[in-house]
């Protein structure tokens, strides 16, 4: 935003295009307009779709389309609707495997998708976030392939030690739907921490863990009542009453404007505590479990603090 | 150490003539026998080279006089047949598959001359649902076992091989499990799929799709016979390639069909023996698998080709794609025109 400023010479250097280069004319970059740029990489991308000429990882993760297509839409709602706050980014490593364990909220799990927005954008090294994500995800149509494309993939165990053995920053919420489908009045009480698998795979990946309190994400669909006869009936977790859904219909889906703050903590090393053996060893790992749910529940505290209001 | 008298079954079809030919051409091996039901075409014969054809039915005890007669050292099994089109029926596919399997092993554990036996398998056993992890590495439990198809034949016959492994110990045992294979020339249900003029997918979804090419896994199939490399292994191309990416650099048009109307679909198609695309198939269709390729890496010092390049192989030997050239010439014209009509950069027209 900062380039539109400044004076752009008319026969400067300016840097190619990226992929685009060498299909694009020349005159786009000679003379270097932003908009030209951004036309020119615009079709570059829409000639890659067409064509199929693009890449996507092992997991089916699609950079090109996330950056370009996904994850826009959501830079509004990060910036202008939730005014997220990120603290402690430097705890995030710039490179390597690392895990972000953060507590889950909100109904629909746009905390998630906040956080990865978070690292790519505002982390120095704009690191994507590889989000493990429920097998309920990968069942359902459209949402499944988009997920993949988003860089999700499934919480198991094999796919959390790939990705972190990999050298990925992989991103976990180990409440589940028992985090996201809470009701208000238990809002900031952490939930069980499933049953501890990231550490397992922590350990034997050496990867450090990260813990990371997200405050405001409960207050964007307060979850009033919880009709479950109903959500069993269409096969769902939960099937949340909030004060505008279904009362708004699809209205309903806007978020309230919630202040969010996103504070990754000092990372917890893993890589002396004995590996592979030590993923092995139960007491070892709730432990573990236990120390990262408590640091992420004592700073929501501190956090919740600190919030003036819930919306300022 | 390398092998004498090779045995290859299911050697009128396409993949097993064809390692036939390979291995008949090799001078350190004596003798490769060939066994099917039905006599290779002409033209495929001539690709055999010195391979004795032996007419048998691997479903008939003669299998094992063959074997015995000939002291065969090593037996290549690729007759474990994916399609009920070409076998006459889902019945009779079954009965080649496992009691041809069956009868197979127990002529093998008969000879005393056995000292290799290798099995051409798919990746398929490890069935395909949402539940699955990204990557299939050999050990792991599926989370479904294929109910029917080909992929249950697949998991049956691997059991009945493990039950042979077990009782000759001195038998060295490679068990291939090949992902889908593609290439110029070779006849799949999928390149028949891939073939349509317009290719159905299932609405809202992109499944993974992992490929083997046909020279890559003649590759993998000859290294396993002439030389020692017992285990499990996933064979297939590094990387994946989404169903509508392949669709895209095939230059074909997608028609999605909801999930539900989907098996109507699919029963019209095999009625009308164009493709046939069992239930299995339409779960892989949406949910696709991807296998850990690494082991076979590592065990070969080789690998067979990326997924991506296996696929444009394909794509280049049906008709090249204009798709590519006309979407870059229309982005030539766009930026062409917008440069030519463009007033002189300023930073205040740029804020606008």
């Amino acid at each position: 935003m900062a380039e539109l400023g400044k004076v752009i010479p008319l026969h400067g250097d300016t840097p190619p295009v990226g992929e685009s280069a060498p299909l694009a004319p020349p005159v786009a970059e000679r003379d270097g307009g932003d908009w030209e740029r951004k036309l020119a990489g615009g079709l570059a991308f829409l000639r890659r779709r067409v064509t199929g000429d693009y890449e996507v990882d092992d997991f089916g993760f699609d950079a090109d389309l996330t950056d370009r297509v996904l994850l826009p839409p959501l830079r509004p709602l990060y910036d202008k609707w939730f005014r997220v706050e990120t603290r402690g980014l430097d705890n995030v490593p710039d490179t390597g495997g690392a895990l972000v364990v953060a507590n889950h909220s909100g109904t629909i799990p746009i905390d998630a998708l906040m956080t990865s927005l978070a690292l790519l954008d505002h982390h120095p090294a704009h690191r994507h976030l590889r989000m493990l994500a429920a097998d309920l995800v990968f069942s359902l149509p459209v949402v499944a392939p988009l997920a993949r494309k988003a860089g999700k993939t499934l919480a198991c165990n094999a796919d959390a030690e790939r990705l972190l053995s990999g050298g990925e920053l992989v991103g976990v919420w180990p409440e589940g739907f028992k985090g996201i489908g809470k009701p208000f009045s238990e809002r900031y009480k952490l939930q069980r921490f499933g049953r501890g698998g990231f550490v397992a795979a922590a350990l034997r990946t050496g990867a450090p863990i990260i813990p990371c309190s997200i405050v405001g994400a409960e207050e964007t669909y307060p979850m009033l009542a919880n009709v479950k006869t109903l959500a069993r009936l269409l096969g769902l977790p939960y099937l949340p009453i909030t004060p505008t859904f279904p009362l708004l219909g699809l209205g309903g889906l806007v978020p309230l404007p919630s202040k969010w703050i996103i504070e990754f903590g000092e990372p917890i090393e893993t890589a002396s505590l004995g590996g592979a053996a030590a993923a092995e060893d139960p007491m070892l790992v709730f432990n573990l479990t236990d120390q990262v749910r408590e640091t992420i529940q004592s700073t929501l505290y501190t956090l919740l603090m600190q919030r003036r209001s819930i919306f300022f | 150490m390398g092998p004498r008298v090779v045995l290859v079954t299911g050697v009128s079809r396409y993949l097993g003539g064809r390692l036939a030919g390979v291995l008949a051409a090799d001078p350190s091996i004596e003798r490769v026998i060939g066994v099917d039901t039905v006599a290779p075409r002409p033209q495929q014969s001539a690709g055999l080279g010195r391979t004795e054809f032996v007419r048998a039915d691997i479903r008939n005890p003669l299998i094992a006089k063959v074997i015995a007669q000939a002291g065969v050292d090593t037996v290549v099994h690729m007759n474990v047949i994916a399609t009920p089109l070409g076998a006459g029926g889902r019945t009779a596919m079954k009965e080649i598959n496992v009691i041809g399997t069956m009868q197979l092993l127990a002529a093998c554990q008969k000879a005393p001359t056995m000292r290799r036996l290798v099995v051409k398998s798919t990746t398929a056993v490890y069935g395909s649902s949402p539940r699955d992890p990204a990557m299939f590495t050999e050990d792991v439990e599926p989370r479904s076992l294929p109910k029917s198809g080909y992929a249950k034949d697949a998991v049956e016959v691997e059991g009945y091989v493990r039950g042979f492994g077990r009782r000759r110990p001195d038998v060295s045992l490679s068990l291939l499990r090949f992902t889908n294979f593609i290439g110029p020339a070779i006849e799949t249900p999928l390149t028949r799929y891939l073939g349509l003029p317009v290719v159905p997918t299932v609405f809202g979804f992109d499944p993974r799709v992992q490929l083997c090419h046909e020279d890559d896994g003649i590759e993998v199939l000859r290294r396993a016979t002439v030389e020692d490399h017992p285990g499990i292994f996933n064979v297939g191309g590094s990387g994946v390639l989404l169903l509508s990416q392949a669709l895209r650099r095939l230059g074909k048009a997608a028609v999605p069909v909801p999930s539900p109307a989907v098996s109507l679909v699919a029963r019209a198609f095999r009625t009308a023996g164009v493709v046939d695309f069992s239930p299995e198939q339409m779960r892989y269709l949406e949910h696709g698998r991807v296998t850990d390729v690494s082991r076979l890496a590592a065990e070969l010092g080789w690998s067979p080709r990326p997924t991506a390049e296996a696929f444009d192989d394909f794509v280049d030997a049906r008709q090249p794609s204009r798709l590519p050239a006309v979407a870059s010439s229309a982005e030539q014209l766009v930026l062409g025109a917008l440069s030519r009509r463009r007033p002189v950069a300023t930073p205040g027209a740029l804020r606008g």
